[in-house]
């Protein structure tokens, strides 16, 4: 691309060079750099500043012993696998109903969109709300005469994540429709024709013909979720500030409180890590599925 | 593939013609008021309901009096219309001993995002360009570190952002905030930007080559009249992103200086006096009207910004 052979490999292309140094510098010194530092940092004992005292894997030990922390693995596993069941599974039945040649399909598009550009905190704090055993959804249906409706996820340790996970599903829905929806609109219109000729019916099409063939929409949708499901932090902290008690927990949160709340650098940075290494348990089959073996890279 | 699959919906359902000429899609001859059409309809519907009701409540409870709420049913519209919880909230609901109301984190939100869009955006264009048009030994790798780097939980950086802020002088001021949001949107602008540039013409960019026009004449006079929508749609994803985020906000800056979500969680979630949600709910429809009307107003072009978002990595 560049335009003549010049004698010294580093001036050729000096100005690209120059105007990529921001990208530089964030791959390498943030990027690589964090992460690295952070990985080694958590063998540590820091405290308040980061020390370089090596203990081994005895902030590892601390953080598998701590509730807290098997709290907040064990809501993210049912957070994570709940939200990435119904998202796909609503996002796509969402999708599949607008592609219906229907009436309408931008209001109802636009409806079904619009909690995603909300932030999480507002989420939150809307449902909280609404969840409100006082005056919320529980109130209305018992002044209706059903006088032992229960229903305060918020306020109840045991299912209190369940609440949490309706905020998250009805914020997040909407992106995995429009995946799904230009994924719809990229099947090729002759397979329609052809499973009709073939008398198949539509939800046999959509089921064994139509979501095969959407395959990397699917995984895409799926990748996008589960970063997304391993970073939610804002959702609880408005929602229930990981509470009651300890019951709403998220590993997000726990990075947080031990850093900046209760100067336990160690500790954050052992639980980030262990996040990043549940990222990368995510990511690795992906990227290898997608990449692998292919051309690298887009 | 993703994405142009996503392009062009918007494209075929802004122009109906066009989807005339495409034919039919399926097993669909249309008669009004078949089985099929109420049951589709009908739970398009019901599901509309869900996905309206929060905001629907939201509005409807910031215009109640707080008598009124404890009464009453929170999906019955107001009595009597009062938009005093809207003027408390803007101006003078607490957090803690401070009593300044949400517009204090409204200017700061607003003096964190417009410098954090031109930030991110200017350096990400110029990269995108540069990735597309100027390759040089080395890019890929750069850029793949910062592809994978998008999907790195923002966790593990945090501390090591902090130690460099602090380094710099930044920590805890708006500077060093907006540094920061540069840092995380670059990943996902410099895809979008460079996708968006590898498509145009080559025959131009030689064309202009040829004419003596060099790194920076080329970038101003050619690619970036050409690429309005593509900025617009950066611009979109940036606002409500920046706009939205809480974590960066109450990492990397001092209380005076924390953006709306931040002061919006602490209005509602403060533990002292009596809870008033009338005004936690004006407050947070306050906040979440700028990425709201960035939605309404946008369109298409959101969409399009989603579909962005959807093929990083």
């Amino acid at each position: 691309m560049s335009a003549s052979r010049r004698p010294n490999q580093l001036f050729r292309n000096l100005t690209a060079k120059i105007a990529a140094i921001p990208m530089i510098l964030t791959a390498s010194v943030v990027f690589v750099g964090g992460t690295a530092w952070t990985a080694i940092y958590s063998f540590t004992d820091s405290g308040l500043l980061p020390r370089g005292e090596f203990v081994g894997l005895k902030q590892y030990d601390r953080l598998w012993a701590s509730n807290k922390w098997l709290i907040s693995i064990e809501n993210l596993f049912i957070y994570g696998v709940c939200t990435l069941v119904l998202s796909l599974v609503i996002g796509f039945v969402l999708a599949a109903l607008l592609d219906q040649r229907i009436r309408f399909e931008n209001t109802f598009r636009t409806i079904f969109l619009y909690p995603f550009a909300l932030s999480f905190i507002v989420t939150g704090l809307v449902w909280q709300w609404l969840l409100n055993p006082q005056f919320g959804i529980q109130h209305v249906v018992r002044s209706m005469g059903w006088e032992s409706f229960t229903f305060d996820p918020l306020y109840n340790p045991e299912i209190v994540i369940y609440g949490i996970l309706i905020a998250g599903v009805w914020q997040g829905t909407g992106l995995v429709m429009c995946l799904m929806l230009a994924g719809l609109r990229g099947i090729d219109e002759d397979i329609w024709k052809a499973a009709r000729i073939d008398g198949i019916p539509m939800w046999k099409t959509y089921l064994f013909i139509v979501i095969p063939m959407m395959r990397p929409v699917f995984i895409t949708a799926l990748v996008i979720i589960a970063t997304g499901i391993v970073r939610v932090y804002d959702l609880v902290v408005a929602q229930t500030g990981g509470g009651p008690g300890i019951a709403s927990e998220v590993p997000a949160k726990y990075v947080y409180d031990a850093m900046f709340l209760s100067q336990n650098l160690g500790q954050g940075f052992a639980a980030s890590t262990m996040m990043l290494l549940a990222v990368i348990i995510v990511i690795v089959p992906w990227a290898y599925l997608e990449y692998g073996g292919k051309k690298r890279h887009v | 593939m993703s994405s142009t699959g996503a392009i062009n919906i918007a494209g075929v359902s802004a122009d109906a013609s066009a989807e005339d000429l495409v034919g039919p899609r399926g097993a669909r001859p249309r008669r009004a008021l078949s089985r099929r059409n109420i049951m589709l309809y009908g739970t398009l519907f019901v599901i509309a309901v869900y996905y309206i009701l929060p905001l629907y409540v939201m509005i409807v409870t910031s215009l109640k009096g707080m008598p009124e709420i404890r009464l009453g049913n929170i999906f019955a519209p107001p009595v009597e219309i009062t938009f005093e919880p809207w003027v408390k909230a803007w101006s003078s609901a607490c957090t803690g001993l401070n009593c300044e109301g949400l517009s204090r984190g409204f200017w700061n939100s607003v003096r964190i995002t417009i410098p954090s869009i031109v930030l991110s955006i200017a350096i990400a264009s110029v990269n995108g360009y540069a990735l597309a048009n100027w390759r040089f030994k080395g890019a890929n790798l750069f850029f793949t570190i910062l592809i994978v780097g998008a999907f790195i939980p923002y966790q593990v950086m945090l501390y090591p952002l902090v130690i460099i802020l602090r380094e710099m002088g930044l920590y805890g001021s708006l500077t060093g905030l907006v540094l920061v949001h540069a840092v995380f949107g670059m990943p996902i602008l410099t895809l979008l930007f460079r996708n968006y540039f590898t498509s145009v013409p080559e025959e131009l960019f030689k064309a202009a080559r040829v004419d003596g026009a060099g790194f920076w004449g080329i970038y101003f006079k050619i690619m970036l009249p050409m690429s309005l929508p593509i900025f617009v749609v950066a611009m979109i994803i940036q606002v409500t992103g920046i706009w939205n985020d809480f974590l960066f906000g109450v990492v990397y800056t001092r209380p005076e200086y924390y953006p709306m979500t931040v002061q919006l969680n602490n209005i509602v979630n403060s533990v002292q006096g009596v809870k008033e949600y009338n005004v936690n709910m004006a407050a947070t429809i306050i906040t979440g009207l700028v990425p709201l009307i960035v939605y309404f107003a946008s369109g298409k072009l959101f969409v399009r910004g989603i579909a962005a978002g959807a093929v990083k990595g």
